[in-house]
């Protein structure tokens, strides 16, 4: 028993661990940069580094596996940590590698907590509208509303993992009828009601609204950059007595397509029914005064973007006026806006939305990484220079 | 005499660049020169005449010199002026390469057509430019299907790449024609002042016209037809180059000389018109000048003219002319030679003399190192920024930090392989720089979320420097491996000595790696919201931090010993050239500049050289008996 802790101690702190563990990262981060061109960078985050092994394919097949990030980073973790517990000697001569190591453990620390934790919304606002939500760029939500009041939505977000699985939808009794998944689709097309192959009638999966003329083709989920899924359910809602009310095919594309959210009364109220990006919804308020956007003179170069907004809060501590433009984000309520980009003839800015409590770790691990690798290379230098003096005839 | 010799090696150095830098002024009766410093806004900023010819020349033709009809060289200010001035003539001139062999037959022409093989007149291209277009045109629309289709355009092939650029560049000549003058007219002042003096009139009879009431119609006709030329002027004419009407209190609102004439009409007011056209009819002088070739007239108008936009654009005209002063003094050329020099002193000082050469090439690469420091400044001081901010100055930055490290080598070690990695280095690095100079004028704008000098100067300048120590370290790593493979001089001492500065060299480089990759990542975070993405450029830079902290962690843990150390270093270069053109090639991600044909091949060549070196290294038993060739046993420096 001695003897195993022994060889797992020897191997876990073994400088050859690190070694070989500093190749295998290397080799992940270069296949996962080509991989880039194929993915994209957020497949590649989760198909590389958000993973314990990654699987590169070549053509769709996968052709070996690799330690992925995880594995890999927190490999790194355990050898770092149990090398310096094991090692620890507090002495001035190694004051500069154990800070230096303390900032790289801060720094492995921070990407796995940002990797676990970090939140990503897009904000879009056109020129004088107010928006107090943020919309998800790559996950859903089917929204139930009461619509009745005109000043007022009541809604309720189901997220859209939760449809993946046919039947009964928990819906914690906050609403007056039960909701059934009857069919889901990670990513499908919507057409008009024209057959061919592949395509699923619409007559089949809805019949109220528009959903029963239309027609739907599931297609591959994406993870491109530039490119977002857009998932497809058929819902039939079962009101108290058991009766159905009817089954809605809902999407994203097919509230584009009316322009409008699918809505129906029942029990003397008006509801909504759509699957949408996932919003998350704050209690303050952005309004959009204006977007500039200049250019170098003489040409067509962007030399900056910046947003006008009026931050208003609903409890009224705020109410001022903030800009945000490039390299300078606002940061309220541990949120944090940056410009990300404009549409609309500059009528529309897109701020992007992040939260990450982790976010000034990597700030303290450079601090110490640097002055420790500084503090550790200048004496060896200095030690360097003086034996040479001495040296020296 | 030998201890004369490094002193007098300094000193013809110091001539040589003292005759490069200060060329005597071009030679002949036209203020040429003159003529070069004149300011004009292109891409974002003013800059002087002589940058834009230089810099389009590069473009079209990669290089400089124009060999006109006849044999005769001229000078790009003068190519320029051809161009502007007398389009019929300059269009003569072979400045269009072609290499693609296709893309010659849409021509119906063949290499021997060309000038060195390459290079064309626009008179051998205007015949089929129409087919030309019709290539070009369908390349747009294939890209334009497969966008409606919801696809991705496939990439571009060669002969698609080659026919876009050729009409790129024939565009830019054509548009460079109409800038000051109407190539139509035989002299452009003349019909700028009969237009002048009829325009009251024509102003009123189009009025007229317009209102449907009766008008003279050969005044209203003479003044449409000329508006119309000067419409086509200000629509195609390349050059913002007539400067801001004297109320314009926007210094930037530069404009081409067709565009001036047409907003200059108004209320069809001779005088006002006169007052406000001075600046188009004064280089309308001017070309009538040079097409006369009436030196004492073109001098007197370069005279006239230069004065009022002194007072005007005092602080900027200075940096105008420096530009054009810099541009001729060509200091990373000359430097580029002085490098070579001394890394052949510096080799010579292993065979021969050794104290006398090695200190000779040292006071050298020293002086050449002082010489991009002067030219770096120059750069900074242009721009108003940091050091890098382009692939093009990042490999003179590279150069530099490398050459600045060479020569601490140099100083502790006094054996002549900070001189030799110095010469070898600063030259590489110019050499790639001179290449990546091609593709246009290499003081550019900052796009949007780069403009912060801030972030420029930390983050930039610190990753650049972690480039520079790494390829040093791999740099004298090949030196131990040259020298203890193909020479017998790598005798202990020197192998130890060797070991210690790439050891040294890889933690320098660990430390500026490491933290100009973190700051990239807070610069990220400030602008986009997270520290780190994956983007190409920054797993780039993050394998160069992982690489170099594999070598030390190898290092101590006694895996590798000496060679193993080289090995690891040498591997370093091809880590570090991934990082710096590789990623670029990818074409994806927020860093890519571009795709880059003639630079991948060189890419691949330059990695195939560092793995033959690497597995020189591994190989036992190859090594050639030195007065002790075999490595010492592992000590960590």
């Amino acid at each position: 028993m001695r003897d195993f802790w022994q060889i797992l101690v020897k191997f876990f702190t073994s400088l050859r661990l690190t070694v070989v563990l500093l190749a295998l990262g290397i080799v992940l981060v270069f296949v996962a940069t080509l991989a880039q061109t194929d993915m994209g960078v957020w497949g590649v985050q989760q198909g590389y580094f958000h993973t314990f092994f990654a699987f590169p394919k070549w053509h769709g097949t996968p052709v070996f596996i690799l330690p992925g990030g995880y594995l890999v980073g927190g490999l790194l973790l355990i050898n770092l940590i149990s090398a310096h517990l094991y090692r620890f000697r507090l002495t001035w001569k190694k004051i500069g590698i154990q800070l230096a190591h303390a900032g790289v453990i801060l720094l492995l620390v921070g990407e796995l907590l940002s990797g676990l934790w970090q939140e990503d919304y897009q904000m879009s606002i056109d020129t004088g509208q107010t928006k107090n939500f943020a919309e998800s760029y790559r996950k859903h939500e089917l929204a139930i509303a009461d619509v009745s009041d005109p000043q007022f939505d009541a809604v309720v977000a189901i997220p859209e993992q939760l449809l993946t699985r046919p039947g009964n939808l928990d819906t914690q009794g906050k609403l007056p009828f039960r909701v059934v998944v009857k069919g889901y689709w990670p990513n499908a097309d919507i057409h008009g009601p024209m057959m061919a192959p592949g395509l699923i009638p619409g007559a089949s999966l809805a019949n109220r609204d528009l959903g029963a003329t239309l027609s739907l083709t599931p297609v591959a989920t994406t993870t491109q950059d530039n490119t977002r899924n857009s998932p497809a359910a058929s819902v039939e809602l079962v009101g108290p007595d058991g009766g159905t009310l009817g089954t809605w095919l809902v999407s994203p594309t097919l509230d584009l397509f009316a322009g409008r959210p699918q809505t129906f009364d029942f029990g003397g109220r008006t509801w909504a029914l759509s699957l949408r990006v996932a919003r998350a919804y704050y209690d303050f308020s952005l309004t959009l005064r204006k977007f500039s956007h200049d250019l170098y003179p003489g040409t067509d170069i962007p030399k900056n973007y910046s947003s006008l907004v009026q931050l208003k809060s609903a409890g009224g501590l705020a109410d001022r006026d903030v800009l945000i433009y490039m390299n300078t984000p606002l940061r309220h309520e541990g949120l944090t806006f940056y410009q990300a980009s404009f549409a609309n003839n500059d009528q529309t800015t897109i701020l992007q939305v992040v939260r990450n409590p982790s976010w000034t770790l990597p700030y303290v691990s450079c601090l110490l990484v640097a002055g420790g690798l500084l503090v550790q290379f200048g004496m060896s230098l200095l030690g360097f220079v003086s034996r040479r003096k001495s040296a020296a005839p | 005499m030998k201890k004369l010799f490094p002193l007098s090696v300094l000193l013809l150095g110091v001539v040589y660049l003292a005759i490069a830098l200060f060329p005597p002024k071009p030679k002949g009766e036209f203020n040429l020169d003159g003529f070069g410093r004149l300011p004009v806004l292109l891409n974002g900023r003013l800059k002087p005449l002589d940058t834009v010819a230089r810099t389009t020349l590069l473009m079209m033709q990669g290089r400089q010199r124009v060999t006109v009809p006849g044999g005769r060289s001229i000078t790009p200010v003068e190519w320029l002026l051809d161009t502007l001035y007398r389009p019929r003539v300059a269009d003569t001139y072979q400045i269009f390469e072609i290499v693609h062999p296709d893309v010659l037959a849409l021509f119906g022409l063949v290499p021997e057509n060309g000038a060195g093989n390459k290079r064309f007149s626009f008179d051998q291209l205007s015949p089929r430019l129409g087919e030309l277009e019709r290539q070009a045109r369908q390349i747009a629309e294939l890209e334009e299907q497969a966008k409606t289709a919801g696809r991705e355009p496939p990439e571009r092939n060669a002969f698609q790449r080659a026919v876009l650029m050729l009409r790129s560049h024939v565009g830019l000549y054509d548009r460079m024609t109409v800038s000051l003058v109407d190539p139509q007219s035989p002299d452009f002042l003349d019909k700028i002042n009969l237009f002048q003096s009829g325009l009251a009139a024509g102003v009123a009879a189009v009025r007229a016209k317009d209102a449907k009431q009766p008008y003279d119609e050969a005044a209203a006709k003479a003044t449409m037809d000329v508006a119309e030329r000067f419409g086509f002027m200000a629509d195609n004419g390349y050059l913002h180059i007539i400067p801001p009407a004297d109320n314009d209190p926007n210094p930037d609102h530069w404009h081409n000389a067709g565009s001036v004439l047409i907003e200059s009409i108004g209320d069809g007011e001779a005088a006002g018109f006169a007052q406000r056209t001075y600046a188009v009819q004064l280089f309308a002088a001017l070309g009538r000048a040079w097409v006369a070739q009436n030196a004492a007239e073109f001098n007197r108008g370069v005279m006239l003219y230069r004065p009022t936009l002194l007072v005007r654009f005092g602080a900027r005209m200075d940096k105008v002319g420096t530009e054009a002063r810099f541009n001729a003094a060509e200091p990373f050329y000359h430097g580029m030679i002085l490098y070579v020099a001394a890394f052949l002193l510096a080799v010579c000082s292993w065979l021969k003399w050794p104290d006398a050469l090695g200190r000779a090439a040292f006071w050298l690469v020293g002086l050449t190192w002082a010489l991009t420091t002067g030219g770096i400044l120059t750069r900074m001081w242009l721009e108003g920024r940091p050091p890098v901010t382009n692939l093009y100055s990042s490999a003179l930055f590279i150069g530099w930090g490398a050459v600045a490290l060479c020569l601490v080598l140099e100083w502790f070690f006094r054996n002549g392989v900070g001189s030799v990695a110095g010469g070898l280095v600063g030259f590489c690095t110019l050499l790639v720089a001179h290449h990546l100079a091609l593709t246009g004028d290499t003081l550019e704008m900052m796009q949007a979320v780069l403009d912060s000098n801030f972030w420029l100067a930390t983050h930039v300048v610190a990753v650049t420097t972690g480039y520079a120590a790494t390829f040093l370290a791999g740099f004298l790593a090949l030196i131990y491996i040259s020298r203890g493979i193909f020479t017998r001089t790598l005798d202990r001492a020197t192998g130890d000595a060797l070991a210690k500065m790439t050891y040294g060299i890889v933690c320098f480089a660990t430390l500026f790696s490491f933290v100009g990759t973190v700051l990239g990542g807070i610069w990220a975070d400030q602008s986009w919201g997270r520290f780190w993405g994956w983007d190409p450029k920054e797993n780039g830079a993050l394998i160069i931090v992982l690489w170099n902290a594999l070598i030390l962690h190898a290092r101590w843990g006694g895996l590798v010993k000496q060679r193993g150390l080289m090995a690891l270093a040498v591997f370093g270069n091809i880590v570090t050239a991934w990082s710096w053109f590789g990623v670029n090639m990818l074409g994806v991600g927020l860093h890519s500049y571009g795709f880059m044909d003639s630079a991948l091949f060189w890419l691949i060549m330059f990695i195939l050289s560092q793995l033959f070196f690497i597995i020189l290294a591994v190989i036992p038993g190859i090594y050639r008996e030195s007065p002790s060739s075999l490595p010492s046993p592992s000590r960590p420096a």
